[in-house]
């Protein structure tokens, strides 16, 4: 029996990455790293900025996402999330960018923990983009 | 009766005015179909996020602490009516379709004894609206400066209404806009998008999923989205629209134009005839009189 199941990324404009032959995604859930094999009970959650990594018989892809809605159902795995990118056309400058406007953001007095601690994670993840 | 210069410099006139409809049609109709593609692409993404946000409501059980963005504030006194218009014209009547759906709802609200914003998005809407309506338009946002429909724009307009409504501004927040059927045919909508309307009731589909953190969290977290993701969609739909209705008129008037030209041509050549017959008679009897 096969152990691979379908993978849907969509953003708003346009559908993103479609496969149907994946054995294994790891998603950066806010509550930590959910790693989904095939039959996975059907699960609702959302992301935090991090790594999806898609594992599929022939290669393994990277992407950097910054939120989303993730939902796992009937062998499904379907992301929505507004802000994605393929960490092989990783954009130095819109890297950078993206961690220097996320630090000017923690520098602002009025943000509640959960909002720095996003922040804080998002400023990781991107350094250790940039750093590869 | 005009004279023969007056005649052939309508024509020309006329000639160069076909020309610049059949330009803005070829032009339309090319960007038609970019608008058809996007607002296609675009779909699953408005699609799924519906059906999470149903599976989600459905397995809310208590709903008097259920996130107000999806119940709505428990009071009907305050709408918000956001008007999404062309900011170009030139387009039929696809502006006046979108205005002519408000202002109905405009006066329901209005003889109900309601408050009524108004956030006109589209410049269009905004010269329409502003004679008549001026004291109640809040916002008035246009993106000329934005090439293509992005989601960015959307999520702008998504976090203003957010933010009016965590300051307790509305408490019923509907869109206006124009959903693509056809290129003839484009149908103005009046759609509500807080409190969620929960008509689609879909049965017989009790997954029961696992929800990490909990349902409100993510409710609370992904209604926001939603909203955004609806302006984004709708946007898109009267992008389409807004193509569509162009690529119609132009059409049309192009037609037009090549008639009056015909016309025109046909006058033009009669009077230069009955000129050419007049001086024939005049040298004739001219001559006759020697």
């Amino acid at each position: 029996m096969s152990n691979l199941f379908n993978i849907d990324i969509v953003n708003p404009e346009q559908s993103f990455l479609s496969k149907d032959n994946v054995f294994e995604v790891v998603i950066p859930a806010v509550e930590g790293e959910i790693g989904i094999l095939k039959d996975h009970i059907p699960i609702i959650s959302f992301l935090k900025p991090g790594i999806i990594r898609v594992f599929s018989e022939s290669e393994e892809q990277s992407f950097y996402v910054e939120d989303g809605i993730v939902e796992f159902k009937d062998n499904t795995l379907s992301v929505l999330t507004s802000s994605i990118f393929d960490l092989k056309d990783a954009d130095k400058n819109f890297v950078s960018e993206s961690i220097s406007s996320a630090e000017a953001e923690l520098s602002k007095d009025n943000i509640d923990d959960q909002k720095r601690f996003l922040l804080n994670h998002k400023v990781e993840v991107l350094k250790s983009i940039s750093i590869n | 009766m005009p004279s023969l210069d007056d005649l052939r410099k309508r024509i020309t006139s006329v000639k160069s005015t076909q020309k610049i409809t059949k330009a803005m049609k070829m032009v339309a109709a090319a960007k038609l179909r970019k608008a058809q593609e996007n607002a296609e692409k675009g779909r699953p993404y408005s699609e799924k996020m519906n059906n999470v946000i149903l599976n989600l409501s459905k397995s809310i059980t208590d709903k008097e602490n259920a996130p107000k963005l999806l119940v709505g504030t428990g009071e009907e006194k305050v709408h918000l009516c956001i008007v999404l218009t062309a900011d170009r014209g030139l387009c039929g009547g696809f502006n006046t379709n979108i205005i002519k759906k408000a202002k109905s709802y405009f006066e329901k609200i209005i003889s109900e004894n309601k408050t009524l914003k108004i956030i006109t998005v589209g410049s269009k809407g905004y010269d329409q609206l502003k004679r008549q309506y001026k004291s109640y338009i809040v916002e008035n946002i246009s993106f000329k400066e934005s090439k293509n429909i992005n989601y960015f724009d959307a999520d702008k307009v998504g976090k203003i209404i957010i933010e009016k409504f965590e300051k307790n501004e509305f408490d019923v927040c509907a869109i206006f806009y124009n959903k693509f059927k056809n290129v003839i045919t484009q149908i103005p909508q009046e759609q509500q998008i807080v409190p969620l309307n929960e008509d689609k009731e879909v049965s017989g589909n009790d997954n029961d999923y696992e929800f990490e953190p909990d349902e409100d969290e993510i409710l609370s977290n992904l209604l926001p989205k939603n909203i955004s993701t609806q302006i984004f969609k709708a946007m898109l739909e009267n992008s389409a629209s807004e193509q569509g209705s162009r690529m119609t008129a132009m059409d049309n008037a192009t037609r037009n134009a090549g008639e009056l030209v015909d016309r025109l041509t046909i006058e033009y050549n009669r009077s230069r005839q009955a000129a050419i017959t007049k001086e024939l008679i005049e040298i004739i009897s001219g001559a006759e009189s020697l």
